[in-house]
């Protein structure tokens, strides 16, 4: 792990380890998640995935609103997979 | 050397492209929209030489050993791991149909071995044995991180020399004779036109698309998309479940641990042709369904959370077998991998490679049986042994 601000708190990944990728000609959202699993914890991006977006902003000379965030995933938090089969198997 | 277009910017693509910058030719590469979009980034990260027939049995034996050399080859860490794939049978029929396999798999340097259900539980530590009477074993089957994968391809391919872009569209194909002559792009809402010598259709779900751009009908290599979707866990510890643990017979369901964090990804055979070629929307019926299977075959599961769920294609042909070869004089296709692209890449992008750089390959692909023109012709192969 490069650098010491942590942008997300699920996987660990640092500002440094962001602006090193995008700097490497990755700036599609997208594939920033995937490669640095930014985003892809259990929280689902909330805290990390407006920041990355402002970092890529900054870097891009984009406007933060021209970035769409990357497609959300179900579920919204976290879920036993016991409530979703039930109490007994089948 | 000639210039060379390939359409796809997946797994496919992207590795075609590092194979034939490698042999010296000028490549141009299109994704219409981000590299990876398509299946590739959508898969379950599995790698089998187990197959049921001697064909994909024999390619993805070759496909495997470009594999275990490819971390080394592309300079970058890819997450190549060989845990193994393990598959369970559920009666006595469903046994002896392993034996079979695994004799054929044998006969084609496959070390698959039937085991019982104490060596399933050491390989597989939260395994519910019960049910199962037997697996079929390959140690040498493996995971790998599609990501990382397909971004080690394209850095390596863009340093030969590749022009590999994305978010651009192809939008026509210009055809003299049996011959396409130039391709059109559409890039930042303005269409372009390159001169080429060769094209190869590596689009997978797409590929229809642009065999109707090169004046071909669309139905000539029957390419259907079906909704897949998986389900993932938290990160659990290590080594609970690091093969593809597969009961064919509970409607081919699966599981098997990310080998990027560790957490339990699950799939199952539960599919449905695609609405459109945009309906990536995962479905509560799937993850109900893939979950009641999870559990059965590791009942801890229960208690884990899941995370994420997602959605991407199997471009299927109808006998589950890719398309590849030559459609024209210069027209190529990979396409219709039916889930089993990301696994068939290595050999199946220096196979194609080899044929249109020289004419012939090396590699042992047969191209007979993958022949894009079997459909037409209406031959149709055993269906090919589906799973990620």
């Amino acid at each position: 792990m490069a650098g010491k601000t942590i942008v997300c708190r699920c996987n660990d990944v640092t500002v440094e380890e962001i602006e090193a990728l995008i700097d490497s000609g990755v700036t599609d959202i997208e594939e920033i998640k995937r490669l640095l699993r930014v985003g892809m914890g259990p929280c689902q991006g909330r805290t990390c995935i407006p920041i990355v977006i402002s970092i890529l902003a900054r870097k891009t000379g984009k406007k933060p609103e021209e970035i769409a965030p990357p497609k959300a995933r179900v579920p919204v938090r976290p879920v036993r997979v016991e409530v979703i089969v039930g109490g007994a198997d089948e | 050397m000639s210039k060379i277009a390939i359409i796809g910017g997946g797994i496919i693509g992207v590795a075609t492209a590092y194979e034939l910058a490698k042999l010296g030719e000028e490549v141009v590469l299109f994704e219409k929209n981000y590299f990876g979009s398509g299946s590739t980034f959508r898969c379950a990260t599995g790698i089998r030489a187990q197959f049921t027939d001697e064909a994909n049995i024999r390619l993805m034996k070759y496909s495997v050993e470009r594999w275990e050399r490819l971390e080394e080859e592309l300079g970058a860490d890819i997450g190549f791991n060989q845990t193994g794939y393990l598959f369970l049978a559920t009666s006595e029929d469903e046994v002896e149909a392993f034996k079979a396999n695994i004799k054929l798999q044998n006969k084609f340097g496959v070390p698959t071995r039937l085991i019982d259900m104490d060596e399933g539980k050491e390989i597989v530590p939260i395994l519910n044995t019960e049910p199962f009477l037997a697996g079929a074993w390959n140690p040498k089957d493996a995971k790998a991180n599609p990501f990382k994968t397909l971004f080690a391809y394209l850095r390596r391919a863009r340093e030969l020399g590749v022009d590999a872009r994305e978010h651009t569209e192809v939008v026509g194909l210009e055809r003299e004779g049996d011959t396409i002559t130039a391709v059109k792009f559409r890039s930042k809402g303005k269409v372009e036109r390159v001169k080429v010598d060769a094209v190869l259709n590596a689009c997978n779900a797409w590929a229809p698309l642009i065999n109707g751009m090169a004046g071909l009908k669309r139905d000539l290599v029957p390419i259907k998309a079906y909704k897949h979707q998986l389900v993932k866990t938290e990160p659990l510890e290590r080594g609970q479940a690091e093969p593809l643990v597969c009961p064919p017979s509970w409607n081919d369901a699966y599981i098997i641990q990310d080998g990027e964090d560790g957490g339990i990804i699950c799939g199952a055979g539960i599919e449905h042709e695609a609405k459109s070629l945009d309906d990536v929307e995962p479905t509560y019926d799937f993850l109900r369904g893939v979950l009641r299977y999870a559990v059965r075959i590791a009942p801890p599961l229960r208690y884990a959370h899941v995370v994420r769920q997602w959605a991407g294609y199997y471009a299927k042909t109808p006998d589950s077998n890719p398309a590849i070869g030559k459609l024209l004089d210069n027209f190529y296709i990979a396409a219709g991998f039916s889930g089993h692209g990301f696994m068939m890449a290595p050999a199946v992008a220096q196979a194609m490679a080899e044929l249109i750089s020289k004419g012939r390959s090396k590699v042992p692909l047969d191209w007979e049986w993958y022949d894009p023109y079997r459909f037409e012709r209406g031959e149709l192969r055993s269906s090919a042994f589906q799973i990620g």
